[in-house]
């Protein structure tokens, strides 16, 4: 081993402290870049190539009851390459042993072989066999948690009447990545079932012999989405086409991209926290080492070595901090990628599900966390590249420093204030950066914890506030409102109120939108439209309220005409009048009085949802009746629904909490104890000179601490700014769908306060210790 | 006699923190083959300056200075670092090792760029360290901390030797040994040297003794008869 490089191992042995907060640093950079690509690639791959193996359709549309002989006709849509028919159909299981009852789907397969679309992947067992009326492949997820297995039996609800059903076989469906029974926020593994029988099976009990509810396809290359949506929902309106939508809209599909999206966003904010702290901390690190070891440059010069060979031996040793932490960080993100995946295992629902360590992401992560490094010594290593030997030789010139107007602001506080206050301006560069990088450390707690405050104000707002009601039942298509006198009627029910919504396409000039209308009673009770702020909106008389956000795309304003044509029912279009703008919580939303829209609609009254209030000890039994109920699509109980979330958030917070915390005691300690050594190396001098002149060792630690301790007050405020900054611009990434408002609650403020305090007192102690054992004679017997 | 090294009227001007110090003021100076020349004077007489321009580590404001046929003053960086590492070995008051390499590996420092080196270990014989090869600097007293730096210095057998106070933080007894280091390598191997120091006596070991006061060559003498180090006193 060269002489040189033998320096250079024994500096990093000096150096130990400091390579190993910034080798945390970066690893954790490293690691969290890592886990979340490769979690991120993973997924995609994985959805992607199940995607194609099992030919995922396209376009997705009900209807009411379509014969069979129609299917020629869509089949003859240009631009559609694979067209499938099933009938589809809403199902009860009764669980034994709970008031709850699962929900699930009935989907058909064609009475011979695999569907030519959304084909099924069967872990284990068989296709139900043509003929067989009561066998059935049941979604591998719902089996589990129900400890069934082929062979089992189960009874099903099916139009109010039980079946038994005879498991054959576990499977899965790009269909149902994500299984939900409609209702994200009531998510839980196990409460939703998907059925694969096979077609004739079950037409007899749909009533829908020669006929289909419901149709996929998937398009020829090339195709326009739109125009076959549109010739498909002329093709089916004659059969009450519920309005065919694309993959996008797909809600298996929506969520697994939605949550891919976030993660991809989340791929790039949290490594560049990381990275930038990083290559702050190497460039006060090396500059430091660089004004140590001013003489001994200056003799490698001297001996011969030239600018470069002595720049590159630096760099060196950057590379070589910035390497083992890249190794600590490739090795920390497959074991946390790992563990990311594993969380999504459980939601997501794949025949196999690896997680793969794409060499690629390993050599971006090295290479971004180099660069970033690199870009940290640059300036340091200009200087070494560039100090003139003959110059280094003599002592450093004292650093300059001068009175100012502003000295009057420390003239109270004594000597040793004023040196702390002369040192922080005289390094402006310096404290704006520690500042800076503090507050990463503020801020990724506030990002954190800001989701958590955010969904709880949500929860807060939505569900204790905004819906008021036990029970919302939601039917299939819109019934004539008389359904809500006898759903008024039934036992234990106080009070109900129906809703009307209409999915609706919206023209205003060359902008179109498609959103649904909200058709709210006036003197409702159960149901109150809220703003971000959750206070109460008033629907104006007679005009459509519009989410601020929507009618700002749109161009529209209060007083405007808008054009509206319905995507259900008759497609007519109407004018309406656009009466003023909300800023809701939910996305692009319309609002009309209810009255004022059965009239836009020309129709008898209908409703689309009835919202009940129940006493609770009648619940279960009305519960039941109403998941027996054919008409009857979704059953929701925001209270459940609100327990259960608060449930399965409570291990994930906890979880999502520490990793942060974690996070931000390696920016934080990473940041002080690296500041605090290099202020104590370059001032040891003073500081030796002061304890000889009789100053404490408690005075002196105030010299050199109170700066940090400046540092970390001045970046808990422009940390805590920053963090909300960020995770607005995390939770508002789809606007269109979800409008969460900016919270952050004060726990969540003090938290990251407190946090960042007890990591930068945790360095400061460290340092406080080499500062107790100061060699005061050794100090001044060197040449400085 | 054989010129090395000639400086012709050099002037450095250096800017120390907000105050502009004139170092040397129009210095001529040649030093011949084999020449050992003390340089004398007192704190901030330009002697530092002058051996720093002279070894390469300092270019002149004005005036011109040449190694054999070569001009340094208008050389390029990667020429004068060139030239030290062929030609030039340095020696500086505070010794300048690099204190987390051994003394053997302080010299290879050297060796390992240099083109017909010593091995590090004839080298650290040379100057009586033989036997301490393998200790850090820390582990060296103050002159045999200077000594592993001539050491340094010599194993590229350099064709000029360049020490700026030598002695300087060393007391009398250890600093007689340097000398006599000194002394050894400018007749056994007839290494050109230049010699900085404080020490009236010192300078009696020189072939000349050029004295600079104030940024100019007061006087340039050479001694009759040469004192040897180990018989000097101060």
């Amino acid at each position: 081993m060269r002489s040189l490089d033998r320096k250079l191992i024994r500096d990093l042995g000096q150096l130990k402290g400091q390579v190993l907060t910034i080798c945390l640093v970066v690893a954790s950079g490293v690691a969290v870049f890592i886990a979340m690509q490769t979690a991120y690639r993973s997924i995609l791959l994985t959805k992607d190539a199940y995607y194609a193996s099992h030919r995922f359709a396209d376009i997705f549309a009900y209807a009411r009851r379509v014969p069979d002989s129609i299917e020629p006709q869509i089949r003859d849509i240009p631009g559609v390459a694979q067209v499938q028919t099933r009938l589809l159909s809403r199902v009860r299981i009764p669980l034994t042993g709970s008031d709850h009852a699962a929900t699930g789907q009935i989907v058909s397969l064609p009475d011979h072989g695999r569907p030519a679309l959304n084909d099924v992947f069967i872990r284990v067992g068989r296709l139900p066999e043509p003929g067989r009326n009561d066998e059935c492949l049941l979604l591998e997820s719902f089996a589990q948690s129900h400890h069934l297995a082929p062979g089992d039996a189960l009874s099903v609800v099916l139009n109010g009447r039980i079946r038994e059903l005879r498991v054959v076989g576990l499977a899965l469906s790009p269909e149902y990545v994500f299984a939900f029974g409609g209702d994200v926020m009531s998510y839980e593994p196990g409460s939703f079932a998907v059925f694969w029988m096979r077609k004739a099976a079950i037409e007899a009990g749909f009533q829908l012999q020669g006929a289909f509810n419901n149709v996929v396809l998937r398009l020829q290359g090339g195709a326009s989405k739109d125009e076959v949506i549109d010739h498909l929902d002329t093709i089916l309106e004659p059969f009450g086409g519920f309005g065919a939508f694309g993959r996008d809209k797909q809600p298996s599909h929506h969520f697994v991209t939605s949550e891919l999206d976030g993660l991809r966003m989340q791929t790039i904010i949290i490594p560049f926290i990381f990275l930038s702290v990083a290559a702050f901390l190497v460039n006060v690190v090396l500059a430091r080492l660089v004004q140590l070891q001013r003489s001994q440059i200056a003799a490698l010069k001297a001996l011969g070595y030239s600018d470069s060979s002595v720049g590159l031996h630096y760099l060196k040793l950057v590379t070589l901090i910035i390497g083992i932490g890249s190794v600590l960080g490739v090795a920390l993100g497959t074991w946390l990628g790992g563990l990311l995946m594993g969380i999504y295992k459980d939601y997501f629902l794949f025949p196999s599900f690896e997680h793969r360590l794409d060499p690629e992401v390993l050599l971006i992560a090295v290479l971004i966390s180099l660069v970033s490094a690199v870009a940290g010594a640059a300036f340091s290593l200009r200087g070494i590249i560039r100090l003139p030997p003959a110059a280094a030789m003599q002592p450093e010139a004292p650093a300059s420093y001068k009175t100012s107007s502003l000295d009057w602001l420390t003239s109270w506080m004594g000597v040793l204030a004023r040196m702390v206050f002369r040192e922080l301006r005289r390094r402006p560069g310096r404290l704006l950066l520690s500042t800076m990088g503090l507050s990463m450390a503020v801020a990724i707690l506030v990002i954190g914890r800001f989701a958590i405050d955010s969904i709880d104000y949500l929860m807060d707002v939505q569900f204790e506030r905004a819906m008021r009601e036990d029970v919302s039942v939601g039917f299939r298509e819109p019934l004539p409102a008389r359904v809500v006198d006898s759903l008024r009627a039934m036992p234990g029910v106080h009070q109900a109120e129906g809703l009307r919504t209409v999915p609706v396409k919206l023209t205003k000039g060359a902008a179109a939108r498609e959103l649904v209308i909200n058709g709210m009673p006036v003197d409702g009770s159960l149901r109150v439209l809220l703003n971000q702020q959750g206070e109460k909106v008033r629907i104006p008389m007679g005009g459509l309220l519009l989410t601020d956000l929507l009618a700002e795309k749109m161009g529209v304003v209060a007083g405007d005409l808008v054009e509206l044509q319905p995507q259900q029912g008759e497609r007519r279009k109407r004018q309406v009048l656009v009466a003023g703008t909300v800023s809701d919580m939910l996305g692009m939303q319309g609002y009309m009085q209810l009255d004022a829209l059965r009239e836009l609609m020309g129709e008898d009254p209908m409703v689309s949802t009835v919202l009940l209030s129940v006493d609770p000890g009648a619940l279960p039994e009305l519960r039941r009746r109403l998941y027996d109920m054919p008409a009857v699509a979704l059953v929701q109980e925001p209270a459940a629904a609100r327990r259960l979330f608060d449930e399965q958030q409570g291990g994930a917070m906890l979880a999502m909490t520490l990793v942060l915390v974690f996070f931000a005691c390696v920016i934080a300690v990473g940041i002080v104890y690296n500041n605090a050594r290099v202020a104590l190396s370059m001032r040891s001098r003073d500081l030796a000179s002061m304890r000889v002149i009789g100053f404490t060792r408690g005075e002196i630690s105030m010299v050199l601490l109170g700066e940090l301790t400046i540092q970390v007050l001045l970046a808990m405020p422009i940390g805590m700014y920053l963090g909300t900054l960020a995770g607005d611009a995390l939770l508002s990434s789809d606007p269109e769908n979800f409008r969460m408002p900016a919270v952050v609650s004060n726990l969540t403020y003090v938290f990251a306060g407190l946090v960042t305090a007890a990591a930068g007192l945790f360095s400061a102690l460290l340092v406080r210790r080499k500062l107790d054992r100061l060699d005061l004679i050794g100090v001044l017997k060197t040449r400085e | 006699m054989d010129k090395v090294l000639s400086a012709r009227d050099i002037t450095k001007v250096y800017r120390m923190g907000e105050v502009d110090v004139y170092a040397l003021r129009g210095v001529s100076l040649a030093l011949g083959a084999g020449e050992l020349v003390a340089l004398v004077g007192a704190s901030g007489s330009g002697k530092s300056t002058l051996l720093n321009i002279m070894g390469g580590l300092d270019i002149p404001s004005a005036g011109s200075i040449r190694y054999r046929d070569h001009d340094l003053s208008s050389a390029s960086e990667a020429e004068l670092t060139r030239y030290r590492r062929e030609h030039v070995g340095f020696v500086f008051q505070f010794y300048n090792l690099i204190p987390s390499l051994t003394a053997r590996e302080n010299v290879a420092l050297v060796t390992e760029i240099a083109e017909d080196p010593m091995r590090p270990e004839d080298a650290l014989e040379l100057v009586g360290l033989g036997t301490r090869l393998d200790h850090f600097p820390a582990q060296l007293s103050g002159g045999e901390q200077q000594r592993v730096a001539i050491a340094r210095a010599v194993a590229k057998r350099p064709d000029i030797l360049l020490c700026d106070e030598p002695t300087g933080a060393l007391d009398f007894h250890t600093g007689v040994k340097v000398l006599e280091v000194i002394e050894t390598i400018n007749r056994e191997l007839g290494t050109t040297t230049a010699l900085i120091t404080h020490n009236a006596p010192i300078a009696k070991m020189a072939n000349r003794v050029v004295t600079l006061v104030d940024g100019l060559i007061a006087s340039d003498e050479s001694n009759a008869e040469l004192t040897p180090a180990k018989d000097i006193r101060w």
